[in-house]
């Protein structure tokens, strides 16, 4: 089955978990009074389950044409995942997340230098006499900006010296 | 309209939203030259920025620079190396690319840059004369219309999204549409769909989702694929000048690409991509036939076809945002979103509430334009050069941006987490080809739909709007035909190919 059929089964999963929802739990917690309304809150997503549905299945189960058009430049081919630099992407995913978890305990100049050094070096960059001052300006005129310009408080050193 | 254009005037030539012009312009250029980098996510990317400014015109009058410099600086990337950074400039590659092969690149530079000045410049000026009149039209709009309305909006683009993709863009929409509900509505205050968690009891945040589904999978796709991110050597601009027989033999290209264009831009869905390959195909079949030899071999007028009609076509797609507030692409989507995390809410009553907000993004259209053509072009040959920032420099950037932008919006860092799930999500999407503009759009719209429909159920106590409203009516039914007729095609197409009768 080709990844698109997959997901269409994917979205008919969250649009029954959705609807679910929508049916039979949502109204529960309604008050008598908004019981008179003609609309209630589930209203809505009950007609986007039912749309969610029908057209799912008709992605589903729509007989995929045969298409005749050579690959786009530069798009990539699912059939040639291998040859590409997925692990490097799923690393840069996983460095995403860590910057995440540590952005409020490390602060924003250390774990976004972190992030910004570390992410380079994943990619196959190994001038840190370059790499380093980049990163060092960047963030420090980043965060003098939305500090101090856009006047939104972002934390600068670990949480314990400040 | 005079006293409109005096009110925009004078917002927009103060010295602060001069400079937004041009800082937009010139970033929007830098970073739309990026190959794979296009106007959306640059936009997505500005958003805190633009909303950290608090002064809407501003804000509006940056993005739309930004936007402007975003389709100028992928039409400079489609040029000189043959890698469009946006969709909507790859019609200009066909002879742009040949052109600066032959060595001839200042020249096709100062081509697209005309191009885009005389498109956009020709498309404001529509732009004024014609989003006044629908602006008054729409205030005849009851609740009903408005939602009927959107509903045509998002089957539109659905039904634009091309051949066999019908059904997967009317997923995506109906995926924004879903996604929209999660949260307090406004219709009771109960909070809906949050799994009782805290973080969702104000819905999804719409710059979060807006980085998820374009910058996010762009940055990945750069570092999966580094074929996609054709850098390298951007070659010798020099000799920018145009000769008068040129200007003479593209002057007509611009003028019919201009409305053309325009027109195409203010259709729903349609946009910048598709008014660029029509203006292309039009003016190739109408060409003489020495001129027909030449196109996609470095013909002038091929490059000023796709270059006129995509600049036109971005700001036709005001029109339909500005007039009844409903966007028609996912740029203006993110506008939308923008506008009204601003406390604007564009739709007829921007004309007549805020006037100045309306006639300062026009006039800075002009502006815009202006700029990109007197700043940016004799500035092409250095700002050329970021294309040869290696990769590796450029991605984490690229990445950490996306990430800033939507820390900036909520100031919590579970928000990168919901950014990293939805970027995964809209990655593996891109992979199996699905559309991810109409999520966007369906996942703007989803509030102002559900509320428009509850009002239109409240008034009249049930579904009684539908027939009791012939607009609505005839709206809704035009929303189906948009739908189906594309599918029933392909049904149809598809018999005919397997050489079964079809019975008719």
């Amino acid at each position: 089955m080709a990844l698109d059929r997959w997901i269409a089964l994917a979205f008919i999963a969250l649009v029954c978990v959705y609807g679910y929802a929508a049916f039979f739990t949502m109204d529960d917690s309604l008050p008598p009074i908004l019981r008179r309304n003609p609309i209630w809150p589930s209203t809505f997503p009950k007609i986007l389950t039912i749309l969610g549905l029908i057209v799912g299945l008709v992605v589903l189960f729509t007989p995929k044409p045969k298409s005749n058009a050579a690959p786009k430049d530069g798009a990539i081919d699912l059939t040639r995942l291998g040859d590409y630099h997925i692990w490097q992407a799923l690393a840069l995913l996983v460095l995403m997340v860590a910057y995440a978890l540590t952005l409020r305990p490390l602060g924003f100049v250390g774990s976004t230098i972190g992030f910004l050094v570390l992410g380079s070096v994943l990619l196959g960059e190994r001038r840190f006499h370059i790499l380093l001052p980049v990163a060092g300006i960047a963030v420090g005129a980043i965060w003098y900006l939305v500090q101090e310009v856009l006047g939104i408080f972002l934390r600068p050193w670990p949480a314990m010296f400040m | 309209m005079l006293e409109g254009l005096l009110i925009g005037l004078s917002a927009a030539i103060s010295p602060f939203n001069l400079m937004m012009v041009v800082m937009g312009c010139l970033i929007g250029t830098l970073i739309g030259m990026l190959p794979g980098l296009g106007p959306m996510s640059i936009i997505a990317i500005m958003i805190p920025v633009a909303i950290g400014i608090g002064d809407p015109t501003a804000a509006l009058i940056l993005l739309s620079g930004v936007y402007y410099g975003a389709i100028f600086g992928g039409s400079t990337s489609s040029i000189l190396l043959n890698a469009p950074g946006v969709a909507g400039t790859v019609a200009s590659s066909f002879d742009g690319y040949p052109m600066a092969r032959k060595g001839q690149a200042g020249k096709a530079l100062t081509i697209a840059a005309i191009a885009s000045f005389a498109g956009g410049t020709i498309g404001a000026v529509l732009l004024m004369i014609f989003a006044p009149a629908l602006s008054s039209v729409a205030l005849l709009f009851h609740s009903a219309e408005y939602f009927a309305l959107m509903v045509v909006g998002l089957s539109a683009i659905a039904a634009f999204a091309g051949t066999g993709q019908v059904a997967k863009a009317l997923m995506m929409t109906i995926l924004g549409l879903i996604l929209g509900t999660v949260g307090e509505g406004a219709l009771s205050n109960m909070p809906r769909f949050t799994f009782g968690m805290m973080e969702l009891q104000s819905g999804f945040s719409f710059i979060t989702l807006a980085m998820a589904m374009f910058a996010l999978p762009e940055a990945l796709f750069l570092v999966m694929n580094p074929a996609r991110a054709a850098t390298g050597d951007s070659g010798k601009i020099d000799n920018l000048r145009i000769s008068k027989d040129e200007a003479k033999s593209i002057a007509p290209v611009i003028g019919r690409q201009s409305v053309q264009g325009f027109f195409i831009g203010v259709l729903p869905g349609a946009g910048a991509t598709i008014a660029s390959f029509l203006g292309y195909a039009v003016e190739r079949n109408i060409a003489t036939k020495e001129e027909q030899a030449e196109f996609g071999k470095g013909s002038i007028k091929g490059l000023a076809a796709p270059e006129t009609a995509n600049n036109a076509a971005c700001t036709g797609s005001f029109v339909p945002l500005l007039t009844l507030g409903i966007p028609g692409s996912g740029t203006t989507a993110i506008l939308l979103g923008a506008l009204l995390a601003l406390n604007v809410t564009p739709g007829p009553r921007l004309m007549t509430d805020t006037p100045d907000v309306f006639w300062a993004v026009i006039i800075s259209m002009y502006i815009g334009n202006l700029v990109l053509l007197i700043l940016n072009l004799p500035l092409i040959p250095y700002i050329a050069k970021i294309l040869t920032i290696p990769r590796s420099f450029l991605i984490p950037f690229i990445l950490f941006f996306t990430l800033m932008g939507s820390y900036l919006g909520q100031n919590n860092s579970t928000e990168l987490l919901i950014l990293v799930g939805f970027g995964v999500v809209a990655t593996i999407l891109r992979f199996a080809d699905y559309p991810l503009a109409p999520l966007l759009i369906g996942f703007i719209l989803g509030t102002m739909l559900e509320d428009n429909f509850a009002r239109a159920m409240q008034l009249y106590r049930g579904f009684g709007f539908i027939l009791e409203r012939p607009m609505t009516l005839g709206l809704l039914v035009l929303a189906a035909l948009l739908v189906l007729l594309p599918s029933f095609r392909t049904y149809r197409a598809r018999k005919r190919a397997e050489g079964v009768a079809d019975g008719d």
